[in-house]
């Protein structure tokens, strides 16, 4: 692609991208590369499909009367964001995207170890998502995307049991990615690259594919069990049959809490590799930056419950899963603690992939200290279900996840396309995107503190300043999102080449070509040094110096 | 490429076969990892709905055909054993003791399922299916003490046994085809002492499937009779 702005002096390399144009040598390519590019694609449209009904959420609550929609629909509207955004974008967005491209290329392989079970779990991502939006076009389904029985067996009159089997086969896509990652990881590293020499985003990557195998499972029999109980009356969750509600909520959240570290800690080990690119400087206290992530991914599976702290657990149970969820904290801290103590005095340059690292650590601190506040049962029993916990998880999963991914995609899209972006355009959009998504996200917190409840479609007229103002944030970061989008495809015709490294970044990624070619190495590197070694890595002369304005 | 280019199996992203057979395995375990997690849910709800609903689980429990289950069980384990065989088979290179192996399993398999089929019919005719026919009129026997239970709640024992041992069922289908399939190959020759990866994985599963059943057996036919 985009042949026409190479050098007449330059012969185009084979490389993944020109090798191979038909569909053909798309849709049924194993190369994790290739797959990477389908899921970025893919999760973009479903990012897309979230982003408009998002766009109509807020659009109703401009104003305290249901004018746009009426509750039934306001209703799908929701639970439509919140199941494509939570399913079909967040949970696969760094790891198929930016893990399936960089996993093999870090750690000096020629691929995943199974390249055709990885093209296989993007299929299944695609006929999720196709049944999603046939669910959706015939009707849709009402019940949030948390799917609450007995509501979601025996009161809802919509398409539960297909929004369930769309969400149980994009698991699958889900657990068929972290088993890959598991299997790459330990038994095809390049030769001299041990554990303790792995870049932090294949640690916080490792650490994610543990809960997608441990946690996946479970949302699956959870969904089975809600389709067997609509469609066959068996009484497991409704307790006009004897079954126990509560019960659902904690299969449900058993995968469901540890789901927000599948989304976030991929997006760490992102900000981990920015971080220390962009002061020059050895990522500080690594081994706690590594294990923190198992740490995450362990702590993760023992808090599960402080979703229920109103459903009528017991005081004791309730106890204990407050303090586990103060203890999932530390690890959260002692990365933020570390990525800052790398900064100090480091050498620092204001790239846009260092932007979007400064707004991830400032959003995930407010995202995550939240979310101490919600640990603390007296507050959580106050703001359950207002906006406090809408502001808090989007702090973690748009502030902390799309930052993350977004810094990422821009200090990899060199390595992905082979053509730098220009840096002026995204600076600019990295700014829309921070100032948008505070003016969005923080009123809501002060909407929810003063007893502003989650879905629903009216509020009192007192509300309305703050959910003006939410507004606008959100037509803002739409903006923000949107350049990206454009300037990122026109980079890929008109950017100017890229080279190999144009960061001077450690790495294996960035000792190949870019775009690397098809089997990634010409020769499978040697490992020798430990991550991080930025003093022997010479500073690109100008950082921005081959970037377009 | 210098690939050891003997072996037709070797895919081109590994070093050697060692490192993909390496890899298959792990791939497999963490498989069964899932399963476990996937069916732990079942058991889960199952434990949770036993202890508060002794009796009714207790009664649902007495009306299951422990010389059926008992039967079956025994199927399964015999079943193991000729995976067992078909293994060693395999790394011995004796192709038809290996498909005599494979084939013998999968009867074993197909037999559980018959077994199971008859026992499911037997729940259809005594109305113990949940949903709008279900009755249940049966009492507790807690050593020749009639204790009557709440049909509701014997419902969500059976219940849980129709999806419980469903989905087992569902995997065992799976195996069913799973291990013609290998045996199909294996009868080809595609396997040697060399490359017998997919025999050991399937295997693995199937193992597992019958050490759920393992747990199923005494969860649901076995435990909940005496007090």
């Amino acid at each position: 692609m985009a042949s026409t702005a190479i050098p007449a002096n330059q012969t185009p390399k084979l490389n993944y991208l020109n090798n191979g144009h038909s569909l053909k040598s798309w849709l049924l390519t194993t190369d994790h590369k290739r797959i990477a590019i389908l899921y970025l694609i893919s999760v973009t449209a479903f990012f897309m499909l979230g982003g408009f009904f998002a766009m109509l959420i807020r659009l109703e609550l401009l104003t305290p009367q249901g004018d746009l929609m009426q509750a039934d629909t306001y209703n799908k509207v929701f639970t439509t964001h919140g199941i494509v955004m939570v399913f079909f974008f967040l949970v696969p967005v760094v790891p198929a995207i930016l893990g399936n491209f960089l996993v093999p290329l870090m750690i000096g392989a020629k691929d995943l170890a199974f390249p055709r079970i990885n093209l296989l779990s993007w299929y299944l991502y695609v006929i999720g998502g196709a049944i999603f939006l046939h669910c959706m076009l015939t009707g849709g389904i009402d019940t949030g995307w948390t799917f609450y029985t007995p509501y979601s067996t025996a009161g809802s009159n919509t398409n539960v049991v297909e929004a369930g089997l769309a969400v149980f086969i994009a698991g699958f896509s889900s657990i068929f990615t972290g088993l890959n990652f598991i299997v790459t990881v330990h038994r095809m590293r390049a030769p001299g690259l041990t554990w303790d020499r792995l870049p932090l985003f294949i640690w916080a990557n490792y650490a994610t594919s543990l809960i997608m195998i441990l946690g996946t499972p479970v949302i699956a029999i959870t969904m089975v069990l809600v389709a067997a109980e609509r469609l066959f009356h068996l009484g497991i969750f409704d307790p006009s049959l004897g079954g126990d509600p509560v019960l659902f909520q904690h299969l449900f959240w058993f995968y469901s809490h540890p789901a927000v570290y599948i989304m976030i800690l991929p997006s760490m080990g992102v900000i981990s590799e920015l971080i220390a690119c962009f002061s020059r400087k050895r990522v500080f206290g690594y081994n706690f930056v590594a294990m923190s992530s198992v740490a995450i991914a362990v702590f993760g599976f023992l808090v599960w419950a402080h979703h229920l702290f109103v459903a009528g657990i017991s005081l004791y149970a309730a106890l204990v899963f407050s303090f586990l969820s103060f203890l999932v904290g530390v690890p959260s801290a002692v990365k933020v603690f570390n990525w800052t103590a790398t900064l100090y005095k480091g050498s620092i340059s204001y790239a846009t992939p260092m932007l979007y690292a400064f707004g991830f650590i400032g959003l995930f601190t407010i995202g995550g200290l939240t979310g101490l506040i919600l640990a603390t049962i007296g507050i959580d029993v106050h703001v359950t279900d207002t906006y406090f916990v809408i502001a808090h998880f989007h702090y973690v999963m748009v502030g902390g996840v799309l930052m993350g991914y977004l810094g990422g995609l821009h200090f990899w899209w060199p390595k992905i396309s082979g053509r730098m972006y220009p840096e002026g355009w995204a600076k600019l959009s990295a700014l829309f995107v921070f100032v948008g998504f505070n003016l969005t996200f923080f009123p809501q917190f002060i909407l929810g503190y003063v007893g502003m409840p989650r879905r629903y479609w009216q509020y009192p007229p007192e509300f309305q300043v703050l959910n003006v103002l939410s507004t606008a944030g959100a037509s803002i970061l739409a903006v923000g999102y949107l350049l990206p989008m454009i300037y990122l495809l026109w980079s890929l015709r008109y950017g100017p080449i890229a080279e190999a490294n144009p960061w001077g970044a450690a790495g294996l990624e960035w000792q190949t070509t870019s775009p690397p070619p098809t089997f990634n190495f010409d020769e499978t590197p040697v490992v020798t040094w430990e991550a991080y070694n930025y003093e022997e890595i010479p500073a690109p002369k100008e950082l921005e110096a081959p970037v377009a304005r | 490429m210098e690939h050891e280019a003997h072996n037709p199996a070797l895919l081109h992203h590994f070093a050697d076969a060692q490192q993909q057979k390496n890899a298959a395995s792990l791939g497999m375990w963490l498989f069964l990892v899932t399963e476990i997690m996937f069916f732990g849910g079942m058991f889960c709800a199952y434990l949770i709905y036993r202890l508060t609903y002794f009796n009714a689980f207790a009664a649902g429990s007495q009306q299951l055909s422990i010389a059926l289950g008992a039967f079956n069980t025994a199927v399964l384990i015999i079943s193991s054993v000729t995976v067992v065989l078909a293994v060693k088979a395999a790394e011995a290179g004796k192709r038809k003791a290996l498909v005599t192996y494979l084939v013998i399993t999968v009867l074993l398999g197909l037999t559980f399922l018959v077994v199971k089929g008859f026992e499911y019919r037997e729940k259809f005719e005594k109305h113990h299916v949940p949903g709008s026919t279900f009755q249940f009129t049966e009492t507790f026997d807690d050593n020749g003490k009639k204790i009557p239970v709440n049909p509701k709640q014997a419902e969500l024992f059976f219940s849980l046994y129709f999806v419980m041992t469903g989905m087992h069922a569902l995997h065992m289908i799976i195996g069913c085809g799973l291990f013609s399939v290998l045996a199909v190959l294996a009868w080809k020759g595609h396997y040697t002492p060399a490359y017998f990866t997919p025999i050991e994985n399937g295997g693995l599963y199937w193992h597992l499937v019958d050490i759920i059943w393992i747990y199923l057996f005494p969860l649901l036919y076995l435990i909940s009779r005496h007090s």
